[in-house]
């Protein structure tokens, strides 16, 4: 009896592993979105030590337009959403729903990432460009590298599209769109980060 | 383990998959009810910075911090679907040393950096227009 239960046993370690067939690419993206994490933490520091050093600048309660950043929070938020029903429609097999949902989520990203030029371009115009003082040079890393991270994400994004265009919703399609949901989704936390601190505060003073 | 190895390639239609992978994708509902959640946790502030709604400042920015955390676990359990299981745990530990590597680096940048600041020569606002 003895070595049966051994080898009953065994296979019970085997298992645990055998269990998860892409665990190892969640597990691994969680990790690249774990050291991402750790490059916003190293930008918001810098923020929060350099942010109140205006340089007899403007500050930014004198910048920021905080309705701007209420529609652009609120079209991240909705790209989160729809990114989630286009994972849904992958659960289901149903293609056609899963682009059309993913091309919703890029439309989303694309208006937060024109909006967000739009305000750089406006602060750049108005002399209060990243060189005018350690507050915007701070300001503009921190927000412009969450803005290239989201323009990466539509990139990424539109590639899949045509990946799941032409090969349908097959197990790699599949992996890679869960990655880039837990990547968007990733940037949408950042975003309450930048939303929360940055404007928000900067504006209360 | 004959059978497992030999039922996975097959069983891979969805709900075939054991407990812990299938709570990784979330449904409808948990989807849904983040979205709320989310939207209700961004509203509040925004409506109070805006308005102006409460004038002490410190308390003000307490409640944008506070919510803004809240939302940060929202999204971590509703989007990221973040639970003590998935990867056998694996997540969560990364997650957790990655909070404390956080934590560690925030405020310890911004203790040395408050004390550097406070020690440095005081300036006159006369000096202060003259910087270069």
């Amino acid at each position: 009896m003895d070595p049966r239960t051994l080898k009953t046993a065994k296979p019970e370690f085997y298992l645990t592993e055998e269990h998860h067939p892409e665990s190892s690419t969640n597990l691994g993206f969680w990790l690249y979105l774990m050291s991402d994490c750790l490059i916003f933490a190293m930008l918001f520091a810098t923020y929060a030590v350099l942010g109140r050093n205006y340089a007899a600048g403007p500050a930014p309660a004198d910048l920021f337009d905080l309705k701007l950043v209420a529609i652009n929070t609120a079209m991240l938020l909705f790209s989160s959403i729809t990114y989630g029903f286009a994972m849904l429609s992958m659960e289901k097999n149903n293609k056609t729903a899963t682009l059309l949902w993913l091309a919703v989520t890029g439309l989303f990203g694309a208006v937060f990432i024109t909006l967000e030029l739009y305000e750089f371009i406006h602060l750049i115009h108005e002399g209060a460009g990243p060189q005018r003082s350690a507050f915007l040079s701070s300001f503009f890393t921190l927000v412009g590298t969450h803005g290239l991270h989201v323009t990466f994400g539509i990139v990424w994004l539109v590639t899949l599209m045509s990946q799941v265009a032409k090969h349908g919703l097959i197990e790699a399609n599949r992996r890679r769109l869960m990655c880039l949901s837990m990547f968007w989704h990733f940037l949408d936390v950042i975003w309450i980060g930048v939303f929360s601190y940055v404007y928000l505060l900067g504006v209360i003073g | 383990m004959n059978d497992q190895t030999h039922a996975h390639p097959h069983g891979h239609g969805h709900g075939h998959h054991h407990g812990g992978h299938e709570a990784s994708h979330g449904s409808m509902k948990t989807y849904m009810i983040g979205f709320i959640l989310s939207v209700i946790l961004t509203a509040i502030p925004f409506y109070l910075v805006m308005t102006g709604a409460i004038d002490n400042k410190a308390l003000l920015a307490g409640i944008v911090m506070g919510l803004g955390g809240i939302q940060v676990v929202v999204h971590m359990i509703y989007f990221l679907h973040m639970n003590t299981k998935s990867e056998g745990g694996w997540n969560m530990m990364a997650l957790i040393f990655t909070i404390i590597v956080v934590v560690i680096a925030l405020s310890g940048s911004l203790w040395v950096m408050h004390h550097l600041n406070t020690n440095m020569m005081p300036m006159s606002p006369d000096m202060m227009r003259n910087v270069p």
